[in-house]
């Protein structure tokens, strides 16, 4: 028998009620799915990497873990609980197991607070026998592992470039000994030589500590520098998962190839040679989703049965959400016969 | 024939904390039908220097040096002499392009305004030049869509807008200023390829300012690397990817992850961007360099020719970095 993995998170929806400019005040609210039922499953000490464009829902997915967002559907911890039926006070024993850190390094941390009381807050929070020369020392300890000197331990935010902004947001995240860190675009804001920084953070806490982290990115590359698995997420569905090696390497849907083709190459000989698949058109409103599968408007390979049926996520290891999956080579083959 | 001529441009801002240096002494050479990238973090210094040669500064700002444009000098040149060129021969491309656009006016009025001001247009004819043009930047129903305004678009179809509101005239230099930055990366795939066809069309001199390497090396045919408001590296495009010749080139190429290779750790560079703050000696890059002399932090190199094309600001030679 193979053991639980950390997190099994099955069927998994948010659903926002939204009130147009210009509505009645007896007008119903409209819902709007940011997420559609999102199944996988994370185990302990793995990355897994969500990406998609602005509004596939990446960051409502990160919410709804942690409860920041009512969801329905099941988050099985461990094998052992499911976070989305438990009360606020069954919840805390896990809000110290999963931490989260945010996308905008300054506007996350409180003005008024040092570095060393936003640091010290989780700790306090939940360890609270904890004596105040325990806690100090622990808080500089972190400081330590994340890169901040000692002596920056009463300063406040605003004295913080971007990247140690974020360190400190690290630091907060850490010192609970959290077993799954969610990261939600925790690199996007920065600098790209401070960006390697981080990310070199990130990846040796995570490989000392054995964390797992689920790391939300728009940007593929660092994704993939990151990730063991990746996610696509389209319109609050989830398109492909599948390992990092199998998802860049052999891409099966239209929207991950399309999405890939891309990403600019920094060096101009691979830039100029490679072939774009073109995405026609802007993502449709998640208030009036496309019927079937979600991705048909912009699919060349979409059918008659893409907007009459939703295609199932099928596949084990490399699962992909599409009625005609395959490889690019032979969309583009097809193109080509077409324009001849 | 030279089309854009700028010489020793420095930009600074009178702040409450003092004043900034935001450019410090930058040359370059833009030719016509030339298209240039202008690459470098925040603070950098990459936007100030295109809003000098537009004319678009703060109020606290103050530029020197020469900017010459089509020979004529535009640096800090009366209204009478820049609005004549301003969207007219030069055109602006901006990051944010919910902000830049009216958003009281309809897209036909903003636009028919260009082309009536400058051209004399009337109405009806500007209308239909506009019509034309949204037609280039490939939205759809450009005929329905004129008529709306700024918030009834996407945040690609705004960009196209800008883009197409830029090109009325048919400038013969075109700055875009991270004119993708706040799009999605399929939505950046789509406006850079549109900029490269109507630049190959137009055939406009185009400055791309952005801190993306990946899209300079699609898009651009020179290089400038800026560390610090300073010209670290000038380069073809081929070569500055191919042989970095400064350290904070190579650090920058080194520090990206790349969707087509597989990477160990990034090579990241210690350390921060320069307070832009007071004035400074030497070498701006100096307290991250490893390769840092006693010398670096006292003098800066000037910019100097070592190969054909290509000019660096740094004090090791280029075998000194191998």
């Amino acid at each position: 028998m193979t053991a639980a993995p950390l997190l099994d998170v099955r069927d998994l929806r948010v659903t926002f009620h939204i009130r147009r400019e210009g509505d009645m005040p007896w007008t119903p609210p409209r819902p709007l799915h940011a997420l559609n039922g999102v199944n996988f499953t994370l185990d302990p000490g793995e990355t897994l990497g969500i990406v998609g464009e602005s509004g596939c829902g990446k960051s409502t997915l990160a919410r709804a873990l942690i409860r920041m967002v009512p969801a329905t559907g099941q988050v099985i911890w461990n094998g052992e609980a499911d976070l989305t039926t438990l009360s606020r006070h069954q919840m805390l024993p896990y809000r110290s197991a999963i931490q989260m850190v945010f996308q905008d390094p300054l506007a996350c941390l409180n003005p008024r607070m040092t570095v060393g009381q936003i640091v010290a807050e989780p700790l306090k929070t939940h360890h609270p026998g904890l004596s105040r020369a325990e806690v100090k020392l622990r808080v500089q300890a972190m400081m330590d592992r994340v890169g901040l000197l000692p002596n920056q331990i009463n300063r406040y935010p605003h004295e913080f470039s971007g990247g140690q902004c974020q360190r400190i947001g690290i630091a907060r995240a850490l010192i609970v000994e959290p077993r799954l860190l969610v990261c939600d675009e925790p690199v996007s804001a920065l600098d790209v030589s401070i960006q390697a920084q981080v990310i070199n953070l990130l990846a040796h806490v995570q490989r000392d500590l054995g964390l797992a982290m689920i790391f939300i990115a728009h940007d593929l590359s660092v994704v993939k520098h990151i990730s063991d698995r990746v996610m696509v997420l389209y319109l609050g569905r989830t398109m492909e998962v599948a390992t990092k090696a199998n998802l860049f390497a052999n891409p099966q849907h239209p929207y991950t190839q399309a999405l890939l083709s891309a990403v600019p190459i920094p060096d101009p000989v691979a830039e100029r040679a490679k072939v774009v698949i073109p995405l026609e058109g802007d993502l449709p409103s998640p208030m009036a989703p496309p019927s079937g599968c979600v991705f048909r408007t912009r699919c060349v390979r979409a059918t008659v049965r893409c907007a009459a049926e939703v295609p199932a996520l099928l596949g084990g290891d490399h699962a992909v959400a599409c009625h005609f999956p395959g490889a690019a080579e032979s969309a583009r083959l097809h193109a080509g016969a077409h324009s001849r | 024939m030279t089309l854009l001529e700028v010489r020793d441009l420095a930009v600074s801002f009178a702040t409450n904390d003092g004043t900034v240096n935001a450019v410090n002494g930058v040359s370059f050479d833009l030719g016509h039908g030339d298209t240039l990238g202008i690459v470098g973090e925040s603070g950098s210094g990459k936007s100030q220097l295109a809003f000098a040669v537009m004319g678009l500064l703060a109020g606290n700002g103050r530029a020197q040096g020469s900017v010459r444009f089509d020979g004529a000098e535009i640096l800090n040149a009366p209204l009478k002499v820049l609005n004549p060129l301003r969207s007219n021969r030069m055109a602006m491309v901006f990051q944010d392009p919910m902000t830049s656009l009216n958003p009281y006016m309809r897209v036909a009025d903003q636009m028919a305004e260009v082309l009536i001001h400058h051209k004399g247009m009337s109405r009806a004819e500007a209308l239909a030049d506009c019509v034309r043009m949204l037609d280039a930047v490939k939205i759809p129903d450009a005929k329905g869509r004129i008529r709306l305004y700024p918030h009834e678009f996407s945040g690609g179809m705004r960009q196209r807008v800008m883009i197409a509101m830029a090109l009325l005239c048919q400038p013969d230099l075109l700055i875009a200023d991270e004119p993708t930055t706040a799009l999605d990366v399929t939505v950046q795939a789509q406006i850079m390829a549109l900029l490269a066809a109507l630049q190959r069309d137009f055939g406009m001199a185009t400055i791309l300012i952005t801190h993306d390497l990946g899209v300079i090396a699609g898009f651009c045919r020179k290089v400038i690397v800026l560390y610090g408001g300073q010209v670290m590296e000038q380069s073809p495009v081929e070569s500055l990817f191919a042989s970095p010749s400064h350290p904070y080139t190579r650090g920058l190429l080194h520090a990206i992850p790349r969707v087509d290779q597989e990477g160990g750790e990034l090579a990241s560079i210690p350390g921060t961007p320069p307070n832009m703050t007071g004035v400074r000696h030497g070498c701006p890059f100096a307290p991250r360099c490893a390769f840092a002399t006693e010398e670096c932090p006292e003098r800066l190199a000037p910019l100097t020719q070592f190969a054909p094309q290509r000019w660096r600001a740094c004090n090791c030679s280029p075998e000194e970095l191998e």
